[in-house]
């Protein structure tokens, strides 16, 4: 036959309705549409931190005025609470896949609680600073740099808590755990863009 | 039978039911990616009204060598309200409304990948457009740094208020941004997991291959823009210095950000066209598109090479030497796989059987106009000529040759091909000639003249100029009155069409496509079963594979 396109039937015994369902991995879907816009989220980071490497590296006043630097040690042990963390959600949702839900819901809440902690030594670091938001440009990207990344930890703190919430509607982990996965996926990508941050910001003085 | 495909072609009816108006619908939070594709298709369409009638206010006052209609400020913000309408209200969302309609049926998917997702993707299109427009009753008015919003001027601020045109500007900029990359999540997901069973990407009709290929663009690079506005909006309203130089900032920062999308973003826009010449010149030429795998592919070098080249709109910007000449040669690359697609797209219409209907007409005239504007492309890159015309008439002739005369006229000669399918109505061919006329002599009346006012020096945003410059500006603007005037039939048409035209066989143009084979309009979830495909888009050849399929299954 010299068709270029045939169509016939994918399955004659189910009903489009439900042929439909049928064929569609929708989980599949959301992790991948996931995984590319984080690809993208990426971008905005990178730019940023472009943006930050061409502005230290070109600029004659790069501090403000009476600022010496930063304080390195007290976001050093910030950063660590928030590498592990990391680690803490992996086994959290290996726990989960095991359906082992009490492991996962306590891993699961060890991991947020060190990310607040992570949010509050961040609050006390800048409520303690002597530079502002607009003082000079390096004020500015510290401040956005380390407030844009923050927001993100709190987002992720926010989407674990529906997770855990979510965890005690009976059934809800039945049939899969995208939800989950993609959180920790993201808390990953958080944590990643942090040590970038970290080393840029404060190693890199 | 209400057409459904059987073995390869849906079976032409003999007595076609009227079709369902049910406009309703149209004004619903609808999931249906069809529904959206023309949501998306009418609201940029009324916005490209509101932006063409904004472009006859400054071609009126541009007239007279005097700023004698309207004032410097009402001018700035003319200028910048038409740039950014045209831009981020027409060409973006309107291309995104044909690839909604179309994309899931062409890859044989019931819809998009996300469908609240892609809803609400276009319900901030209208939201960002009513911001926008919301910003001319402020007391200073709405932006007026033009669609690149530079600073310093972009964000000295006039007023004692937070809240200027600019703060506005860049919050619904932002929302289209938002918008635009659930969209892009959206087709790139759709496109990559939900083909229909056979589609393999060497299957998929070169449209499809645009597509994919203008929304990775999107995903890669519009982030930078996001960043940019970000840091744009503080130093507008929160007094920090990113981009003042008086405190340290670096402006010329601001332009990378901007034009390492702005530059790829060009071919988010053009790309998509490329795209429907090469879905329309097959079928109107009777011919499979010539080289269609090399077709396809340059549709990815395209995306890579672009988000290499931005730099060549700052040549101007104390840009050192080396990175000009690097600029320049990366630019240059663009042309190898825009010059593949020209030449594939020319032996395609080569002897091939042409029927001069509207959607070919557009199509032929936007290819020529593209042509053109690719020779000025290559004259800008090379430095030595942008240091001269740059911020002249030159540029804006140069883009407007591409975003009027290529994207808009495809975008035109898209909507005429696949009215049909969409409404289940057919167009009415007169008006669409009288329309393609129109046009095309209203586009080379104003978009011509400009370059040789670009060569002669005459700046860009200005309101008035030297009395030399004088005849080319009175003949762009009556080109600019007939090109608004072109429109006229153009609604008519679609209005009129829709409301009571001649119902539309399946596949009027006997095209090859899964689009065309299901009824038109088509059933709420495209296929009542879905396609298996068994072999590549473009089987024109010596035989019509549909005709000869019609006659087989009438004996059969
Ligand atoms: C293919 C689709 C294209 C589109 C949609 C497009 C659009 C534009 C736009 C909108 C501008 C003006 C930006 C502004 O200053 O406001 C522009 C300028 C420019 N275009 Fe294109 N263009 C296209 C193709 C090309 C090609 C193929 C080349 C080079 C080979 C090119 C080279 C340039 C250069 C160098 C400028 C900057 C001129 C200046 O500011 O002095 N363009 N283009
Ligand atoms: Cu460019």
């Amino acid at each position: 036959m010299d068709s270029s396109i045939s169509t016939e039937k994918l399955d004659g015994a189910i009903a489009p309705h439900t042929a439909h369902a049928h064929e569609e991995d929708h989980a599949g879907n959301s992790m991948f549409g996931f995984i590319i816009f984080l690809l993208s989220e990426s971008v905005i980071f990178l730019s940023f931190f472009a943006g930050y490497i061409l502005v230290k590296t070109t600029t004659p006043n790069w501090l403000p005025e009476g600022v010496s630097g930063l304080e390195v040690s007290k976001p050093a042990i910030n950063t660590i609470v928030l590498v592990s963390s990391s680690f803490v959600a992996y086994f959290a949702e290996r726990a989960l896949k095991k359906e082992n839900l009490l492991v996962f819901r306590l891993l699961w809440l060890l991991t947020m609680a060190m990310g607040a902690y992570f949010l509050v030594g961040q609050a006390i670091e800048w409520s303690e600073l002597e530079f502002g938001f607009s003082d000079g440009v390096f004020g500015g990207l510290f401040y956005l740099l380390t407030g844009f990344h923050g927001l993100h930890v709190f987002t992720g703190i926010l989407l674990m808590g529906i997770m855990l919430f979510k965890s005690f509607v009976p059934g809800n982990y039945a049939g899969g755990h995208t939800g989950v996965d993609a959180t920790s996926l993201f808390w990953h990508f958080v944590d990643v863009i942090w040590i970038i941050l970290f080393i840029l910001i404060y190693v890199w003085q | 039978m209400t057409n459904v495909p059987v073995e390869g072609i849906a079976i032409p009816d003999i007595a076609h039911p009227e079709p369902q108006n049910n406009w309703r619908k149209y004004f619903s939070f609808s999931t249906d990616h069809k529904v959206i594709g023309i949501q998306y298709l009418v609201t940029s369409f009324v916005f490209f009204l509101i932006g063409g009638l904004l472009s006859m206010v400054i071609r009126a006052e541009l007239i007279t060598p005097q700023a004698d209609l309207i004032d410097r400020t009402l001018y700035n913000s003319m200028f910048t309200m038409h740039g950014t309408i045209m831009i981020f209200l027409w060409i973006f969302p309107s291309l995104v409304g044909l690839a909604n309609y179309l994309v899931p049926l062409m890859i044989g998917a019931r819809d998009m990948a996300f469908p609240r997702l892609n809803a609400a993707a276009f319900w901030m299109v209208p939201i960002f457009g009513i911001l926008l427009m919301t910003s001319y009753f402020l007391p200073a008015g709405t932006a007026q740094a033009g669609w690149w919003s530079y600073p310093p001027v972009s964000t000295q601020n006039p007023t004692d208020s937070i809240i200027t045109g600019e703060f506005v500007w860049i919050l619904a900029v932002a929302i289209s941004g938002v918008s635009s990359i659930m969209g892009a999540v959206n087709f790139v997901t759709t496109i990559v997991r939900m083909r229909a069973p056979g589609m393999t990407f060497f299957r998929m009709p070169a449209y499809v291959w645009t597509v994919f290929s203008a929304q990775i663009i999107q995903l890669a690079a519009l982030p930078a823009l996001t960043a940019g506005a970000i840091m744009l909006l503080f130093d507008a309203a929160a007094g920090t210095a990113f981009f003042n130089p008086d405190k340290g900032g670096n402006p010329v920062l601001f332009q990378h950000f901007f034009w390492f999308y702005s530059h790829p973003a060009v071919y988010v826009m053009v790309l998509p066209i490329f795209g429907v010449f090469s879905e329309i010149f097959p079928v109107y030429s009777r011919k499979p598109l010539f080289g269609y795998k090399v077709v396809a592919v340059s549709s990815l070098l395209i995306t890579t090479v672009s988000v290499l080249v931005w730099v060549h709109h700052m040549y101007a910007s104390n840009t050192p030497g080396w990175m000009r000449m690097l600029f320049m040669a990366t630019t240059m690359l663009v042309a190898v796989p825009t010059g593949i697609k020209v030449f594939a797209w020319v032996a395609t219409i080569w002897k091939g059987k042409l029927r001069l209907d509207t959607p070919m007409l557009f199509c032929l005239g936007a290819l020529i106009m593209f042509v053109f504007a690719g020779i000025t492309g290559v004259m800008l890159a090379s430095v030595p000529i942008d240091i001269h015309v740059n911020n002249t008439y030159f540029v804006v002739g140069h883009f407007h040759y591409i975003v009027y005369g290529t994207i808009t006229m495809g975008m035109f000669a898209a909507i005429y091909h696949w009215f049909p399918k969409m409404t289940g109505r057919m167009y009415y061919e007169g008006l669409g000639k009288l329309h393609f006329a129109l046009a095309f002599i209203g586009v080379n009346l104003n978009f011509f003249p400009m370059h040789p006012l670009g060569l002669q020096g005459m700046l860009r945003r200005v309101s008035s100029y030297e009395p030399e410059y004088a005849f080319w500006n009175v003949v762009a603007s009556i080109g600019a009155f007939l090109l608004g005037m072109s429109t006229i039939p153009f609604i008519l048409n679609m209005v009129g069409a829709w409301v009571q035209g001649k119902p539309a066989p399946d596949n009027p143009w006997r095209a090859i496509g899964l689009e065309w084979l299901v009824s038109s309009p088509p059933p709420v979830e495209n296929f009542e079963e879905l396609p298996i495909v068994v072999s590549g888009p473009y089987g024109y050849g010596k035989s019509d594979p549909l005709v000869e399929n019609a006659a087989a299954l009438k004996e059969g």
